[in-house]
């Protein structure tokens, strides 16, 4: 079997011990959610509810806002009591509606599923894709119907799906995929027939042993069951799936390496292809779905359930029973950490996602979005003062580890120093603020901030040229 | 606001960019743990040349300290002397010594080396030239009979300055009176060999314990502290060429400074290449001028000259071998 990886990447302790052996829970109903309109990339929703209006778990209570957005459901039954802005755990406060529970959790009444899924015609699937409000679940929080629906002239051959879990701490996608690997491998599926594709690969870190089992014997399964034969017209292209073939789903085990769940990362290790500079998966025929995306599309798609909760991992030193926990889009932090033991005297910083790249949250009033894979609680000792770095002393550290093989050193030097243009030379718009830089520099230095702040001075004066 | 509570305690926490969490490793972890692996060869040279040598040490370090900690004072600069990179730059200096030299020399050596080399220029990281090796060069230009007045070991171990003891390095006897004569100063090639091994000759004070050197050297690799690339490629290209000039290439190797420039000066994060490849040329750039300076010079050895005269070029080499970009192959084919 290939397990062929990538160059560069680091090792921090993973640190999943804590919670990679404790089945999914589901959270306590929540009295209360606070649902941000912005939950994904792209324009954000639009309310279509008001206050005082009665709502049912699954009814949408945002649209979608052009092309590049997807519209937002309720997560619980009840009435809408505020709509305004709130605290969000992306930064900045965010318009956001606000549902007191009726204690019912009824679900909408229109909702459908499909039994015959598979033989559905792309557009309605997108269609139902993009209506369920699914995103990246990963963290990206792109929305996975954009994905799904690459431009003609590029042939899609492989459909991955992520399962690397390469952050430390977090183990929720790890759980998901021992306990429903059906759901996941059921998506796969369905984008397949999206996309026409008849390989199928779910790419798994080498230290989820379990998972990989489960997933292995669920995409073994797949391997004997025909593509329904489907025939179908888009932009004046006649798409087929040649009677009797077949669709195969492979499990890869991949090293364990951090960044490997990175997209442009993993598809090297699966396919052996590089995405070139500026280009997009798509362009080496690849499309990358995290593997709750996948579960959540097969929901969608089979039952006709929106995404309004999501599997996450509450833990570090500081939360007192780290737990895997099913959650409700919108529940607060305090709410999901309360049903963890709460916070000890440890938690010196509050990590939504995982501790390389997530983020930190100053206060724990805000709310699990779609993007939300993990809550955790660092201590002091294990976080970074990012206050204390130092000049680079041209180590090459991060050199060594860059898995976009770029020279972090002189990007930082020449950021620092406010020469973005000269650092665009350098590869800037390449790096994706893995932080694996960062993470080994022994000044310190805080290269994803120098990034993130190079790329918006430029994307500003852009924005002024124009 | 003081509540007497810690932040987290009212429901406040740290908020940063990301990554929250790294490897621990830090630029006085770096700095000592160096330091540490010259102790072997810092021991040796005590061992040989007395208490004159720990003193010369001492007065190295402390100087470079102190001068590092006074500039940063004047120039109204955060005092960084805790990070450890004067005090080893005070200690490659002072190993850079012979044992015989006046006590001032040191003091004056570790004044050219943190204020000039290092503090004018920016401080850490931004130093072009290694600090140790200006120093040297400097006091070698300045002072050169005391610069090249080498004691033999274990023949002065009092703290008076001696005279008479006194020789030749194996590089000067080679260069002023040719290989036949250096070899009569041992019972055989092989013998020589292991003298030269273990440091029994004439020298600066932390050149001649190639055995303890190499120690500690490996000691690095295993870390990953330092890499072959740079040593290997200047140890190597120096042995080739001097056996193409018909010299001894094991003799090369272990004689003069080059075990301690190529291991513990050459691979100065600092003032040398980021880029593997590029620190490969830089080795071989080193081996070249060396091997030119011993071969066809006018000194008897060149490692610091080759490694100072290699630290011009290192900005041109980052430049010429650049980092391969994630996809670049791909995007060509």
């Amino acid at each position: 079997m290939r397990i062929a990886s990538f160059k560069g990447g680091v090792h921090p302790p993973d640190n999943k011990k804590a919670t990679a052996s404790l089945p999914i829970v589901d959270a306590r109903l929540p009295e209360r959610v606070v649902i941000p309109m912005s939950m994904h990339i792209g324009a954000p929703a639009k309310p279509v509810v008001g206050v005082g209006d009665a709502v049912k778990k699954g009814q949408k209570i945002g649209e979608a806002q052009g092309a590049v957005s997807v519209p937002v459901h309720a997560s619980i039954s009840g009435k809408v009591i505020a709509v305004g802005n709130f605290p969000s755990p992306m930064g900045a406060d965010a318009q956001a509606v606000v549902i007191e529970s009726d204690g019912k959790d009824a679900w909408a009444d229109d909702l459908t599923g499909h039994d015959d899924y598979l033989s559905l015609n792309p557009d309605v699937l997108r269609n139902i894709i993009k209506e369920a409000g699914i995103v990246g679940m990963g963290g990206a929080t792109f929305p996975s119907h954009v994905k799904l629906s690459p431009p003609k002239e590029k042939k899609i051959k492989y459909a991955i799906l992520n399962g690397a879990e390469c952050e430390p701490y977090l183990t929720a996608d790890a759980r998901l995929m021992e306990e429903t690997p059906s759901d996941i491998i059921e998506g796969l599926k369905i984008i397949m027939t999206i996309l026409r594709v008849t390989d199928g690969f779910v790419g798994i870190e080498d230290n989820k042993k379990a998972a990989i089992k489960a997933m292995t014997a669920e995409a073994g399964k797949v391997a004997c069951e025909l593509v329904v034969e489907t025939y179908y017209e888009r932009d004046g292209i006649q798409y087929e799936v040649p009677k009797g073939c077949r669709m195969g789903v492979k499990v890869i085990p991949l090293p364990v390496k951090y960044p490997q769940g990175s997209e442009k990362q993993l598809i090297k290790a699966v396919t052996g292809l590089e995405v070139p500079p500026g280009n997009l998966p798509m362009d080496v025929g690849a499309v990358v779905q995290n593997v709750a995306t996948s579960a959540a599309i097969y929901q969608a798609v089979r039952f006709g359930r929106p995404l309004i909760e999501r599997v996450l991992t509450v833990t570090g030193p500081g939360i007192n029973e780290p737990r895997n926990l099913r959650v409700r889009i919108g529940t607060l932090f305090e709410d999901v950490i309360s049903q963890c033991g709460g916070v000890n005297g440890k938690a010196a910083k509050v990590v939504m996602g995982g501790p390389m790249m997530g983020v930190a949250q100053a206060s724990l009033g805000v709310p699990v979005i779609k993007g939300t894979s993990g809550i955790v609680a660092l201590s002091e000792k294990e976080a970074v003062n990012v206050m204390d770095f130092g000049p680079c002393i041209r180590c090459g550290r991060c050199i060594d580890v860059c898995p976009m093989g770029l020279n972090p050193s002189v990007l930082g030097q020449l950021i620092e120093k406010g020469r973005f243009e000269e650092a665009k030379e350098y590869g800037l718009m390449d790096c994706f603020e893995c932080g694996s830089c960062s993470f080994v520099c022994p000044s310190g230095r805080p290269m994803v901030q120098f990034t993130k702040w190079a790329k918006r001075e430029l994307a500003k004066k852009k924005a002024k040229a124009s | 606001m003081d509540t007497g509570k810690k932040p987290q305690e009212a429901g406040l926490f740290r908020a940063s960019i990301g990554p929250h969490i790294s490897s621990g490793e830090s630029v006085p972890h770096i700095m000592w743990t160096v330091s540490a692996a010259l102790m072997p060869a810092a021991g040796l040279s005590i061992y040989y040349f007395g208490s004159r040598a720990l003193l010369i040490l001492v007065f190295s370090m402390v100087s470079s300290v102190a001068f590092e900690a006074l500039t940063q004072k004047l120039m109204g600069a955060k005092i960084t002397v805790s990070d450890g990179s004067a005090l080893l730059t005070g200690l490659l200096l002072g190993m850079n010594l012979p044992a015989s030299v006046p006590f001032y020399l040191p003091i004056i050596g570790s004044a050219v080396a943190i204020i000039i080399t290092k503090q004018l220029f920016g401080g850490l990281g931004y130093n072009i030239f290694n600090p140790a090796l200006i120093g040297r060069a400097f006091l070698m230009a300045s002072f050169p009979r005391f610069m090249t007045t080498w004691l033999l070991p274990r023949s002065s171990l009092s703290l008076a300055r001696p005279d008479a003891v006194t020789g030749a390095t194996p590089l000067g006897i080679l260069k002023e009176e040719g290989y036949p004569k250096l070899l009569s100063h041992f019972a055989n090639r092989h013998d020589m060999y292991v003298q030269l091994l273990l440091g029994h000759r004439g020298g600066a004070m932390g050149e001649t314990g190639i055995v303890a050197l190499l120690f500690g050297a490996a000691y690095l690799l295993y870390k990953g502290y330092i890499t072959w690339h740079i040593p290997v490629t200047f140890i190597a290209t120096v042995a080739v060429l001097t056996a193409v000039f018909g010299g001894d290439p094991w003799l090369a190797m272990l004689s003069g400074g080059l075990v301690l420039g190529a291991f513990f000066m050459a691979t100065d994060y600092v003032t040398v290449p980021q880029l593997k490849r590029a620190q490969v040329a830089f080795g071989l750039g080193c081996g070249i001028i060396t091997a030119l300076i011993r071969l066809e010079g006018g000194y008897p050895e060149g490692v610091c000259y080759a490694i100072l005269l290699m630290n011009c070029f290192t900005p041109l080499l980052d430049r010429a071998f650049k980092a391969k970009k994630f996809g670049e192959a791909s995007a060509k084919a």
